[in-house]
């Protein structure tokens, strides 16, 4: 059985026994690497070299003292950037970036001695929900290899679908983490804004962006996102609320747990083999003593829209520092505003493209009150229906997807059903709340991704209810190797 | 006369001086080697962010409440897009909607009647970089080191009448941002810049005439000339039936004229919105209250004290005023006992004219203020006359010291003693008897010959009260 086939809490104690050593688990990613990524596609960059002189010197160190990340294969999503190592965002336009800096995310797993295994594909600069908009290569759902992974973290999801590492970073804008981990059959937790910090993260949308773990198991979640928490001085933006330890709230106790389900997220729009597993997700936390009632968010229907006007504002002037000048592609012409129209025209693809335009288009004067204003307006509405649902509940739960995952070139030149895809997982994002994605069974031999919303920093209910429902369930959802077909 | 009304408003751009950068830890320092003081942050990479310098934001509360403005209790940050290789993120980090402080003013004296200039508002950003173009055109070279330093951003009410109110509303600005101590204000090395808007009105005209604006002001004098012209142009250009445009306009000293810069056509739409970087910005009473303890005298107060209580003429009150340092230096000779209108004679006179002829300011010579106050003491009980005086200003300015030692050293002590000048003086009269007969037969000026012939003699130690004395005596005489 392969290693990753184990809990964290397994794979640490093993090595803290010397049953196993760090680098059998490097040995395993790489192996594993080599045998399906030519299939899957998930990453980018391998840090090959220096994993497995890190693993090396952990193995020859003394075990005490080594923290439960120790030694962990993890993979990075391509927009944290990492000195030394390649971050291209999926992107032409950075293509040969260097960064001079870690993440504070990637400082962090670092400090715990996780092992970097690469940088995984992802969505140009965020902006999909397939990773098929990737400059580089389109990443293949390892359920189904004709179909996507989800976006825009998709590299992080089949990853660790695919079983070539451990666990994995994600970033989450409007579903970015929830959605491919839906499509992939893994579990991926969006924390509060402002709960993990954004130091290091190319932004895509500033008041939206949050990192978050994906992983297989909801333990293994909590832990890596206790590792990733906390106030940062590098984001004004990151929450001085102390981190707990999450892993204390897997108590498996869900008893009198009150459990709001918006009408809107069983209504038209979703598909009907999701909502019988997700119906059946929710007869089980019932029958676990939950308490289930069902709600309305009235102005999530507007979430969509909004969305793609501000993250679309906030991109616009985001990416707007790819200019040529200092990193990144340049073309080589005589003339300044030559130069930055044809480096951004080739180094940018279609989709980021077309939310720069969009974003300049919606903050243009005379144009502001009408979009971005009245987008924000939308923003305070949506929060305001989560903060009433939370007044008498502890969670809202959920599809994350209307579908499950769709064939690899079905939506890609149809945006506005692709953006649809979205629209159960952009209203946490404008909420500012917390949700995970987990799975909830197979639809037609695909995974449906069941979602628990909470209250802002209510990170602890949402693992505690994952937890107790994932314990039994009744089914455990492998790395998919079976299904991997060629 | 002309039949128009000038109508101005400035802006005024002026660099903090915080330790560091405004967003990033970066040193905040003119001069370094091109591209040192940098960091990822300032640079815009990928993925970095900002991180609001709360000294800059002290600076920038200091600066409104010294001109008079409101402090908005809640403030925050904005974005400015625009594209150019001097800034790295393509977007400035500003305020648009909620500045610091607002509805301020200025008092300058105009003929000697104060006039108070509105300041409309007073916002923080960061400053850019600096674009080098090579000589022989072959492209331009980017200087990262100012981007990210906090600036403030002071925006007056159209309220100047004539370019010379400019002036002197920059002066009196100056003066204030350097008796705060929030920026060295120097307009050659970029830290005080200025930006003017004009327009002309036939006189009872309510509405505004078409404005230009004039960039390239690169000191004071180039304000006040660069309005003068663009009065008098737009004034040409209205009486040969012609219409202002809405341009901006380049001052060059060389020529004395403004020319077209870009035209309103060329105006930018900076697409400004909310910085989501930078949570927003509470300033309560509190911060404000430990801010105003913090801010000296300023030179309105100072004047006038200097008028009421050390009985000086309101000009040279408002001279010794206009720059903290010479202020200072005043009191400190004043408080070692010097008389305070003979101190601001020195001030004004022969020390101006010396700084003014060696570009120096007062902190920048080897004389202190005891020094120039033990000097004027010396004058004061007659120990040396003025014209010795001068001669030991020359040494205390140029190298320091104590007068009294220079007096010393140097064998300058006056010379009162009565009997000492009467053998001194014997020979003298004797010789230019005629002298003394022309004064007595009404012929004033051969008074001022004899006592000139002492001094001369004396190689000007003799005390003139008493050589006067003596003459006069010995023509009684005769």
């Amino acid at each position: 059985m392969p290693l990753f086939e184990e809990g964290l809490v397994s794979l640490a104690q093993k090595l803290h026994n010397k049953e196993i050593k760090a680098s059998d688990l490097v040995d395993e990613a790489f192996a594993r690497i080599d045998e399906v990524d030519k299939d899957v596609k998930a990453f980018l960059a391998l840090n090959e070299e220096a994993a497995r002189s890190e693993a090396h010197t952990l193995d020859e160190s003394e075990a005490d003292g080594h923290t439960l990340l120790a030694g962990m294969p993890i993979g990075i999503k391509d927009n944290m950037v990492t000195r030394g190592l390649k971050t291209t965002c999926a992107s032409h336009i950075l293509e040969n970036y260097d960064p001079l800096y870690d993440a504070t995310v990637v400082e962090k797993v670092h400090a715990q001695k996780a092992i970097m295994i690469g940088k995984l594909n992802m969505d140009e600069f965020a902006m999909g929900s397939s990773t098929e908009t990737s400059f580089f290569a389109k990443t293949r759902n390892p359920w189904d290899l004709e179909r996507v992974p989800g976006g825009s973290s998709g590299g992080s999801a089949a990853a660790v679908a695919a079983g070539e590492v451990l666990f994995a970073l994600g970033t989450d804008t409007g579903g970015s983490i929830r959605q491919p981990s839906a499509f992939c059959g893994v579990v991926g937790m969006k924390p509060t804004y402002g709960r993990v910090s954004r130091y290091g993260l190319v932004a895509f949308a500033s008041s939206l962006d949050q990192a978050g773990p994906i992983t297989r198991t909801v333990e293994d979640n909590a832990f890596l996102l206790e590792a990733i928490a906390g106030l940062d001085r590098h984001d004004s933006t990151s929450a001085d609320v102390p981190v707990p330890h999450y892993a204390d709230a897997l108590t498996g106790d869900i008893k009198g747990l009150r459990v709001a389900v918006p009408k809107e997220y069983l209504g038209e729009g979703i598909d009907e083999s999701v909502k019988a597993s997700v119906r059946a997700a929710i007869q089980q936390l019932e029958s676990l003593g939950a308490v289930i009632d069902e709600v309305s968010l009235p102005h999530s229907k507007y979430a969509v829209p909004a969305y793609y006007i501000i993250a679309s504002s906030e991109a616009s002037a985001n990416l707007a520092r790819f200019d040529g000048v200092r990193y990144g592609v340049r073309a080589e012409t005589n003339d300044l505003i030559e130069m930055y129209k044809k480096s951004r025209s080739e180094g940018f693809g279609d989709e980021v493209k077309r939310r720069i335009m969009l974003g300049t288009f919606a903050l243009s004067s005379g144009y502001y009150d009408a979009y971005y204003k009245k987008a924000q307006q939308v923003r305070t509405l949506i929060r305001q229906d989560f903060e009433k649902v939370f007044q008498n509940h502890d969670i809202i739960v959920g599809p994350t997807t209307p579908t499950t995952a769709f064939k690899i070139g079905e939506n890609i030149d149809d945006p506005l059903t692709m953006y649809a895809n979205d629209l159960l997982t952009i209203p946490v994002n404008l909420a500012g709340a917390p949700a995970i994605s987990l799975p909830c069974g197979l639809a037609d031999g695909l995974p449906v991704g069941l979602q628990m919303i909470g209250r802002p920093f209510g990170e602890e209910t949402l693992y505690r209810a994952a937890h107790a429902y994932e314990q039994t369930a009744g089914f455990t959802l492998t790395p998919a190797k079976g299904a991997m077909k060629k | 006369m002309s039949n128009f009304e000038t109508v101005i408003g400035l802006e005024v751009h002026v660099e903090l001086k915080t330790k560091t950068k405004a967003f990033c830890g970066c040193a905040n320092q003119f001069g370094a080697e091109p591209n040192t003081n940098t960091c990822p942050i300032c640079l815009g990479h990928p993925g970095v962010l900002p991180i609001l310098n709360h000294e800059a934001v002290d600076y920038a509360i200091k600066a409104a409440l010294a001109l008079n403005c409101e402090i908005s209790r809640e403030t925050k940050f904005d974005r400015k897009n625009y594209f150019y290789p001097d800034n790295p993120k393509a977007y400035q980090i500003s305020q648009f909607d909620q500045p610091i402080g607002r509805n301020g003013y200025i008092e300058i004296e105009v003929d000697g009647e104060k006039k108070r200039i509105g300041v409309h508002r007073l916002h923080l950003e960061e400053d850019a970089g600096k674009l080098n173009h090579l000589e022989d055109g072959s492209g331009s070279l980017v200087d990262f080191n100012r981007v990210g330093t906090p600036l403030i951003e002071i925006v007056s009410e159209a309220d100047m009448r004539n370019p010379h109110e400019a002036y002197l509303y920059l002066e009196k600005l100056k003066a204030i941002m350097q008796y705060i101590d929030v920026s060295d204000v120097k307009m050659e090395e970029g830290s005080l810049r200025c930006d003017a808007n004009i327009s002309i009105r036939p006189f009872g005209q309510t509405t505004f005439g078409t404005k230009t604006e004039l960039k390239n002001l690169n000191s004071f004098t180039f304000v006040e000339k660069g309005l003068a012209y663009e009065e008098k142009r737009q004034e040409r250009v209205l009486l040969s039936g012609g219409e202002v445009v809405q341009e901006t306009r380049r001052y060059n000293d060389a020529t004395k004229t403004t020319t077209v810069m870009r035209g309103k056509e060329g105006s930018d739409d900076y697409r400004y919105f909310p910085e989501p970087d930078i949570i927003k910005l509470k300033i309560d009473q509190e911060w404000i209250d430990r801010i105003e303890a913090e801010i000296p005298e300023l030179p309105d107060a100072r004047q006038k004290r200097y008028v009421d209580e050390l009985g000086l003429p309101g000009y040279d009150a408002m001279v010794l005023t206009q720059t903290k340092t010479m202020s200072d230096f005043f009191e400190a000779a004043v408080a070692e006992g010097a008389d305070a209108k003979l101190v601001s004679n020195w001030l004004m006179g022969d020390v101006s004219a010396y700084l003014n002829s060696t570009y120096q300011t007062i902190d920048q010579v080897p004389m202190t203020a005891t020094g120039l106050a033990k000097l004027v003491k010396l004058i004061e009980k007659g120990t040396i006359s003025s014209k010795i005086a001068k001669k030991v200003f020359k040494d205390l300015i140029e190298k320091g010291g104590d007068p009294e030692e220079i007096v010393k050293a140097k064998g300058l002590v006056q010379i009162s003693d009565e009997g000492a000048l009467r053998d001194l003086m014997a020979p003298i009269l004797e010789a230019n008897k005629q002298s003394m007969i022309d004064y007595k037969n009404g012929k004033d000026r051969a008074l001022g010959f004899l006592v000139g012939q002492v001094m001369k003699q004396s190689r000007g130690k003799a005390n003139p009260k008493i050589v006067n004395k003596i003459i006069l005596e010995e023509i009684d005489k005769l």
